[in-house]
């Protein structure tokens, strides 16, 4: 049997490995691996984000495409209207579907259960229908960003050089670099969140709604910082994943196939409420795209039923099932008396 | 000066009056024991305190100040530590993490100074071999411990103790009065509902009788226990 030392030190060099390997796929790799990468990214964050929402805060929203949208047309706004560089407009982005957040949480927050679910689509679709009138940005049939702005984005032209590639390679291997940090960054914060006293308070409204009042928490309140949060965090991917795609519409910027229903398919696949969860569920979700791609609806029943069976029978998804069986737990939030503190990062339960 | 007042509180669940214009004065700093038989009410009387529930009429005041309408929350920071007869622990969390929450949340600790209150009452409730244990994994016995301990972490000025002396054995029961009695001694004001008299009036200067959700009457100890009208309900019932 291997200690735990063994094991926490493979698994460190497991993860930086891995996670050089990802920053060099643009040097190394093809353009066709840099921008399916990009994709998985980018589907992670957003899983990351959901996961935060509905695993750990209890908030199952069905609307965060609506800050995809938002964010993606915030950007387009800010490079069209107000001609900044794109990143500029990402960072906006995540700001703009942060300020949505509130009246959404103002009106969502007063639904419960079922109906806060279909609230947030709702507050969604109304946000989409909305988006749909602004003439500036293209009305219902979308606007592409002007030739050459992401040739010309910041950065791009040094990355030209760097790599003896294309501006158009160029800016794809800048998007992806910035998908690769942000979802460290989010995984990172995450983590750190939900160590944190506020962390601890969501576990115990989890746990036990009624006991966490009696001791003094919040629930309304926390839950509303996990809201604003993760709507920061969707908009400046969606932001960064239309800076990609260069072009919008209100249907492609809002679907909530694409930037929700997917979402949820990874998150409980691979393990709600579980932080290594959303990683396992994207490399799963991944392979399954590719091996059935070809096969139409077919492809999507098989998707729904993976995602019903996984329910029924392993309600942790993939992670929980291997980290049962195996006793690893990573990432794991729980904090130790002190004096009796084992390394945080990985355990035998 | 009465940390806690209660004026003419009454709640009903339907037809069932359980708690029947009920008003009381405690003292900073008292010791107050509730007792009644089964279904008598007490445990609503912790609920309308603790603002788990509201009344249908009359007024909580907390140090003079009206807090009938306040949250649960409020109260905690108000200075209302409460444990629940059913112990209400976060069965995920450990034994540790429970009380950092209260630690945390209602007793306003951060960092350090959270963590060392909490291994304090950890300490003092002897919960020290389960600290790091899981809350769900816990027998009843040490899940009522821990509803002490919780209650114990939110730094209470008044806490509400809902009986958490049953099925103690005596070495056991000797514990937990001193931990109560040490509780008591830094100054705080409990109100302890307990079918165990003889660890509860070991404890306690006053004693209040409930009895179909009616004050019967309030005294000292002595008084109370000698009373005919409290010696009828409880004969026959448990002493
Ligand atoms: N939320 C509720 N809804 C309906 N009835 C309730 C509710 N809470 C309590 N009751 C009823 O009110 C009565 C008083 O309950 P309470 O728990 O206050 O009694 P108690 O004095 O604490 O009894 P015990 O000694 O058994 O703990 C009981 O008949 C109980 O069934
Ligand atoms: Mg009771």
């Amino acid at each position: 049997m291997l200690d735990q030392k063994t094991i926490n030190r493979i698994l460190m060099a497991f993860g930086i490995v891995g996670v050089a390997l990802l920053f060099a796929v643009p040097i190394i790799g093809s353009r066709a691996m840099v921008q399916d990468l990009f994709g998985v990214l980018t589907l992670l964050i957003l899983a990351q984000n959901w996961n935060l929402l509905a695993g750990f805060a209890g908030l199952v929203s069905v609307g965060q495409q609506a800050f995809v949208g938002v964010g993606a047309y915030a950007m387009f706004a800010c490079v069209i209207l107000l001609g900044l560089d794109p990143l500029v407009g990402i960072l906006v982005g995540g700001f703009v579907a942060m300020a949505l957040a509130v009246p959404m949480a103002f009106f969502a927050f007063r639904l419960a259960g079922a109906y806060f679910a279909i609230g947030t689509w709702v507050v969604a679709e109304i946000v989409r229908l909305c988006f749909a009138q602004w003439k500036a940005l293209g009305g219902g049939t979308g606007t592409s960003l002007p030739k050459g702005t992401t040739k010309n984005m910041f950065g791009v032209p040094e990355i030209k050089e760097l790599l003896g590639v294309s501006s158009s390679a160029a800016s794809d291997a800048l998007t992806y670099w910035l998908a690769l940090v942000l979802a460290l960054a989010t995984l990172g914060a995450g983590y750190f969140f939900l160590r944190s006293r506020m962390g601890l308070g969501l576990q115990a409204i989890r746990d036990n709604d009624e006991a966490a009042r009696s001791v003094g928490v919040n629930p309304t309140r926390l839950k509303a910082w996990v809201f604003m949060l993760t709507a920061f965090g969707t908009g400046i991917c969606g932001a960064l994943l239309f800076i990609q795609i260069t072009r919008v519409t209100p249907e492609a910027a809002f679907s909530v196939l694409d930037w929700t229903a997917f979402v949820i398919f990874i998150t409980v696949i691979g393990g709600i409420g579980t932080l290594p969860g959303p990683i396992v569920g994207v490399v799963f979700f991944y392979i399954l795209q590719r091996a059935l791609s070809d096969y139409g609806t077919v492809y999507l029943i098989v998707l729904g039923s993976i995602g019903i069976i996984v329910m029924l029978f392993a309600r942790r998804g993939l992670w929980g099932l291997f980290s049962d069986k195996t006793g690893i737990e990573l990432l794991s939030l729980r904090q130790y008396a002190p004096e009796t503190k084992p390394n945080p990062l990985a355990q035998i339960k | 000066m009465s940390i806690l007042t209660l004026k003419s509180l009454s709640k009903s669940f339907g037809a069932l009056t359980v708690t029947d214009d009920v008003s009381l004065d405690v003292m900073a700093g008292e010791a107050l024991g509730i007792i009644g038989p089964n279904g008598a009410g007490k445990s609503t009387l912790f609920n309308l305190i603790a603002g788990n529930i509201k009344p249908d009429s009359g007024h909580v005041l907390l140090d003079g100040v009206d807090v009938t309408r306040a949250s649960p929350m409020e109260r905690v920071h108000a200075g209302v530590g409460r444990s629940f007869q059913i112990p209400q622990p976060f069965s995920h969390l450990s034994v540790f993490e429970n009380l950092m929450v209260a630690a945390q949340f209602g007793g306003g600790h951060r960092g350090a100074e959270a963590e060392c209150s909490c291994m304090s009452i950890i300490e003092q409730t002897g919960l020290g071999p389960v600290a790091n244990d899981l809350s769900g994994g816990l027998s009843l016995l040490q899940r009522k411990r821990l509803e002490l301990a919780r209650a114990m972490s939110t730094s209470p000025k008044l806490i509400l103790l809902d009986e958490i002396a049953g099925g103690l054995t005596d070495g056991e029961c000797v514990a937990l009065i001193k931990t109560i009695k040490s509780i008591h001694a830094q100054g705080t004001t409990i109100i302890w509902i307990e079918h165990v008299l003889h660890a509860l009036n070991s404890v306690v200067e006053r004693l209040m009788v409930l009895n179909f959700g009616k004050m019967l009457m309030v005294g000292d100890v002595d008084e109370v226990m000698n009373a005919p009208a409290v010696k009828e309900i409880y004969l026959g019932i448990e002493i």
